[in-house]
């Protein structure tokens, strides 16, 4: 069953947000014949107002995964986002990306309205609400820089204001503060938890770093590749904000490195375990 | 011990006299001084050569006969209309290069399957030089006017082509997943994202587009022309008026320059984020 270790269902009273059912992508591989399936059949639920990371090591899969409930990729199976099948990019679906992405032509202050421009909000109030999500993400007198003068923090700072903007209904977030220096990494992790704190936003944030994923998650989804399958689906309820060399973090920490370590296994060695 | 007591505080410091009178500092003086100096030595060179006899006028006249055959032609007003209708050409062609240049650019730009089509044709027309085509155009197009711009229309094409087509290919997809993600219909991803991108491009094809047309202008007023800057040159070289020759290519040069020193500045209104 998928109620694996460390899922509480008691904790389950929130309603969800995001499903996935046999969700299967498969991406041609040179020299192969056959199609190398990256997901495959995967299920998961999320609950609204979730902050759930996932995590594996690199070509897990846990971006193709972020990136079909964005709508970037075509996959087979069904993602429900409130009730509807995702099949192409929405403003309800917020994507922050690694890359930051912003728009290098248009000042943060444009960035920040472009969303709120394009679906047709009337420029006073897009000013208006542009000044107040640049202000929550501490750019206040930015407004007027264009991307390529800022710091790599303040990119994000920017994109997480554009996404914000545009008041989606869930964050999916891909290892956005990987490119970031570990200082300005952890403060903006903290940052974020604020502006969580204060949203109660679904969260889907991509990462492959045990202690961001325990900082910052209520789950925590390990991810194994080839094709993706979940190894563990723990929840860690500590308050927040967590002190990061808080005993019981440190224990979810080796928990996950387990999880993680499970996978070095040979392949046919894990899939007879799994058989078994 | 004046500076040892606090500054009075003032609305703003009243630039010095010199800076007042002369916005830009002192550096960026020196620097033009010193591309005028290269300028001033070209010019001496010249004067010391024509001067001391070693080539005859007819050859190479002096500078001073030079500036006196211009300012003759400045007066009677001559050298303004070869100019302008040189200019003429060479808008028209550039800009009629362009209108066809951009859409096609824009379309081939969008679709792989379009520039896989297209790039065989492009790159078998593409090392051919445009004055080639003179004869084809006197054939097709006759001598009149429209044959020279045809020249020009076809040396301006390719560069604005190709660089605009390159600019719409190259545009970062994460750029269109945030845009789409955002909201963004297609429209709107082409005319704030798409288009926006490919500008840096477009302004290279523009540049280059322009000077092309221009090397063309010469070649297209070999085709019985009665005026216009080429004709000028020509007219010189069988009258052996080499003064003349010499006016007609300083004033295209002169041209060029200032259209370049225009376009860079386009540009850089036009970028100012990079």
């Amino acid at each position: 069953m998928n109620f694996a270790k460390g899922v509480d269902l008691t904790l389950h009273e929130g309603t969800p947000i995001l499903s996935f059912e046999g969700v299967t992508v498969a991406f041609k591989s040179p020299g192969h014949s056959a199609d190398r399936p990256v997901l495959s059949r995967l299920k998961l639920t999320v609950d609204e107002g979730e902050f759930i990371c996932l995590l594996g090591p690199s070509g897990c899969g846990k971006t193709t995964l972020l990136n079909c409930v964005a709508g970037f990729q075509p996959y087979e199976g069904n993602i429900y986002y409130n009730g509807a099948r995702i099949e192409k990019p929405g403003k309800e679906r917020g994507v922050v990306f690694q890359e930051y992405a912003l728009f290098p032509w248009f000042t943060v202050e444009q960035n920040v309205e472009f969303g709120l421009r394009v679906n047709g909000v009337q420029a006073s109030e897009r000013k208006e609400r542009a000044r107040h999500y640049i202000e929550m993400v501490g750019l206040a007198g930015f407004e007027k820089h264009y991307p390529g003068k800022l710091s790599g923090g303040m990119k994000q700072r920017a994109g997480l204001a554009r996404v914000l903007a545009n008041e989606p209904g869930i964050l999916l977030m891909d290892e956005p503060f990987a490119a970031l220096d570990e200082q300005t990494r952890e403060k903006l992790q903290a940052e974020l938890l604020g502006l969580w704190e204060q949203q109660r936003k679904t969260c889907l944030f991509v990462t492959h770093s045990i202690q961001e994923a325990v900082y910052l998650a209520d789950r925590v989804i390990v991810l194994q590749p080839n094709p993706a399958r979940i190894a563990l689906d723990l929840r860690i309820d500590l308050p927040r904000l967590r002190n990061r060399h808080d005993e019981r973090l440190l224990q979810f920490q080796s928990r996950i490195s387990d999880a993680l370590r499970e996978g070095e296994r040979p392949y046919g060695e894990h899939l007879s375990v799994i058989t078994a | 011990m004046e500076n040892t007591y606090p500054s009075l505080p003032h609305k703003g410091v009243r630039p010095s006299l010199r800076k007042r009178l002369l916005p830009i500092g002192r550096r960026a003086w020196t620097r033009l001084l010193i591309k005028l100096s290269g300028l001033a030595v070209l010019l001496l060179a010249w004067g010391l050569i024509t001067g001391l006899g070693y080539v005859a006028p007819s050859q190479l006249p002096s500078p001073i006969a030079t500036l006196q055959t211009m300012s003759h032609m400045l007066g009677d007003g001559s050298l303004v209309v070869h100019a302008l209708s040189s200019l003429k050409r060479v808008f028209l062609g550039f800009a009629v290069a362009f209108a066809i240049a951009l859409p096609l650019g824009l379309m081939l730009g969008s679709s792989r399957l379009l520039r896989d089509a297209i790039n065989p044709i492009v790159e078998l027309l593409r090392p051919i030089p445009p004055l080639a085509f003179i004869s084809l155009a006197i054939l097709w197009l006759g001598i009149d006017e429209w044959s020279k711009i045809s020249i020009i229309i076809y040396g301006a094409f390719f560069p604005l082509l190709l660089n605009i087509t390159g600019g719409i290919s190259q545009v970062d997809p994460v750029h269109i997943r945030a845009a789409q993600s955002l909201g963004a219909g297609k429209l709107h991803i082409f005319w704030h994202v798409t288009l926006r991108a490919a500008i840096p491009n477009m302004m290279i094809g523009i540049r280059s587009g322009m000077g092309m047309a221009f090397i063309c202008l010469v070649g297209s007023e070999l085709i019985a022309a009665n005026e216009g800057l080429g004709f000028l040159i020509q007219e010189g070289r069988y009258m052996f008026k080499t003064d003349q020759v010499l006016v007609g290519m300083i004033t295209i040069g002169i041209i060029g320059y200032f259209i370049n020193l225009l376009l860079t500045t386009l540009e850089k209104l036009l970028l100012r984020w990079k």
